[in-house]
């Protein structure tokens, strides 16, 4: 093996350890005292077959409310992290995510009208993506239409798309029910894990490994859409086939996270610029690891929520971890950006 | 090898941008390509590409129809070479060339041994394998050309389309690229590149092609046709061609002239001249 495929393994490993480490701990966070050996034993017992020496009331909170809901951080915040590292590699635009792009905007939308309507939960995923879908479209033709190649076209195309589909969840909420139906709107919008339980898990597992699956078979030509959209047909590159898988598999990512915990911003944007600092920009090495430190990120931030035993929404707490961040990585490599 | 014949492309109905073009590459030719700006370069260079597809005419490469082919199937006859762009994200040297193994990869396989190996050779042909692991990013001008000259070069084209691969160089890279293409040229690969300096037709081309309003005026070896008339009526400004002794070789170089009446004095004294061998001659 090469000297720099040993070290991206040695990376991968490292980040992979991180991320089980900070998995095990999270387990003991909440208001129910567990040490990180009895989490292991009680996360095992259904394989292993070890007598309880627990109360069924730990047992039930360990994998019954915790597992699910660190388990589903994990999942969603690999989820937008690796729809934000996709969507900016093959539009080529490092200042794009999930959020910027109005996707989030568009699946929140979707969700909240299925909500509204009483939907079942597979059908409120279902309108997630569509309306995702129906968001970054509209974002990209619009960024097409005014300019191809500008950088803050397509990030303003998606402010514009945002803004839209914010004013479209508005009257969604103007007409919720103002006792049951618009305060978990409301909340659910601003981001919460708290819903999260297996049957979320079951459901966004598939959809999760399917796009990682997409996205890893085209992982080559994704890259090469770095390069630019001619250059890239000059290597062979169907684009538009290739955006279009992009386009799929982020977009179901990112409505199958909305749908579970509503809009978390920033993960999408900041998190793969922190992986392109470990393992390089190659897309092929970015998947992982901006799976592994998404899912790492939103398990810190979830930690923290759940630890200050407030109810503070994990949106609000992404954005203010995330914006600083963001700006310290703009003044970095305002060089390369501008 | 290249072979482009009646060539017609036009963006709206009514304006032609490509009036019928044709001309050849052979194996081992440099082919410059000359012209003033919106003339039709580069709209001639996306046909040969299939970034646009041509209303008229055909584009052979050993015999065979690119037009007709898939985009990955065409890529392994044409490769191209854009000027130096940029590339958002911070991707290794090597990276970069890597991107032109993509038309030999299935879908979903990873780069093999072979791909590597294919990758280091073309970085090696070029002298940059000590840059390998340098971010591409963070390279100059004439470092990032050459980078996409090697790019360009693991794609394992018949054909290297340039468009104009010494912009924006300084002297000391734009020998380094020119010395480059002369030396894959000698190696069997046709080259078609296209220039805003006719000096470098004569420095490294075997063939020049002047475009004028989406029609090639002449093609031939750019002793015979780059000449203060034909450039003069090339580029609408008064352009003087001379020759120097460098090294018991006469190397050709191309002055534009900001006044005409320089112009004309330079062309009454060329013909003075004529008159003074031919006197000497007699004498």
């Amino acid at each position: 093996m090469r000297m720099r495929d040993r070290r991206f393994w040695v990376k991968m490993g490292l980040l992979a350890a991180t991320l089980v480490v900070v998995y095990l701990c999270s387990f003991v966070i909440g208001s129910v005292d567990a040490s990180v050996s009895l989490v292991v034993d009680v996360l095992l017992s259904r394989l292993t077959g070890i007598e309880p020496y627990w109360s069924a009331v730990t047992d039930q909170i360990m994998l019954g409310v915790r597992f699910p809901q660190i388990t589903l951080s994990v999942l969603i915040g690999g989820a937008l992290a690796v729809s934000g590292a996709s969507y900016q590699t093959v539009f080529k635009n490092p200042m794009v995510s999930s959020d910027i792009l109005g996707v989030s905007a568009g699946a929140g939308f979707g969700a909240a009208l299925a909500m509204l309507n009483g939907c079942t939960w597979w059908q409120i995923q279902l309108a997630a993506f569509v309306g995702g879908s129906v968001a970054v479209l509209l974002a990209y033709v619009i960024g097409a239409v005014l300019g191809r190649q500008n950088l803050t076209v397509l990030v303003l195309a998606g402010v514009v798309t945002s803004s839209f589909f914010q004013a479209l969840i508005s009257i969604v909420k103007t007409v919720a029910d103002t006792d049951s139906v618009l305060p978990s709107i409301t909340f659910w919008l601003m981001g919460s894990l708290n819903k999260g339980d297996n049957a979320d898990l079951v459901l966004m597992l598939p959809a999760v490994v399917l796009s990682l699956a997409l996205l890893f078979a085209f992982r080559n030509k994704i890259d090469v859409l770095a390069a630019g959209e001619d250059e890239a047909r000059s290597m062979g590159v169907n684009v538009n086939v290739v955006k279009g898988v992009v386009i799929v598999a982020s977009t179901l990512m990112t409505a199958c996270a909305v749908s579970v915990a509503g809009i978390i911003g920033w993960i999408g944007m900041v998190v793969p610029h922190i992986a392109r600092t470990i393992t390089g920009a190659s897309f092929s090495k970015l998947l992982g690891s901006s799976f592994l430190a998404g899912g790492i990120f939103l398990l810190l931030i979830d930690d923290i929520v759940r630890s200050s035993f407030s109810d503070l929404p994990l949106g609000v707490l992404t954005a203010l971890i995330g914006t600083p961040m963001f700006v310290f990585l703009l003044i970095r490599t305002r060089k390369e950006w501008v | 090898m290249l072979d482009v014949s009646n060539l017609r492309f036009s963006y709206r109905r009514g304006r032609e941008v490509l009036k019928g073009v044709s001309f050849s590459i052979d194996r081992g030719e440099i082919l410059c390509l000359l012209g003033s700006n919106g003339t039709g370069k580069t709209t001639l260079l996306r046909c040969l590409l299939g970034f646009e597809k041509p209303d008229g005419g055909r584009i052979l490469v050993d015999g065979e129809d690119v037009t007709r082919m898939r985009l990955e199937r065409r890529a392994r006859y044409l490769a191209y070479v854009p000027q130096s762009t940029s590339i958002a994200f911070p991707y290794t040297a090597r990276e970069v060339v890597l991107m032109g193994r993509v038309a030999h990869l299935a879908t979903g396989a990873s780069h093999t041994a072979r791909d590597m190996q294919v990758v280091d050779e073309a970085m090696e042909r070029l002298q940059i394998a000590h840059l390998a692991e340098c971010r591409y990013q963070e390279m100059s001008g004439g470092e990032r050309q050459m980078v996409l000259v090697a790019r360009a070069l693991a794609q394992d084209a018949r054909l290297l389309v340039m468009d104009e691969p010494t912009a924006n160089l300084d002297y000391h890279n734009q020998v380094k690229i020119l010395t480059a293409l002369k030396y894959l040229a000698g190696q069997g690969l046709g080259i078609l590149m296209t220039s805003h300096y006719p000096d470098h037709a004569f420095l490294a081309c075997t063939k020049a092609a002047l475009m004028k309003g989406g029609a090639l005026v002449d093609v031939g070896p750019p002793d015979d046709i780059v000449t203060s008339e034909s450039l003069t009526n090339l580029y609408d400004t008064p352009v003087h061609v001379g020759g120097t002794f460098v090294g018991g070789l006469v190397v050709k170089t191309c002055i534009p002239l900001l006044d005409e009446t320089v112009y004309a004095r330079v062309q009454a004294d060329a013909e003075g001249s004529q008159e003074l061998d031919a006197s000497f001659e007699r004498a």
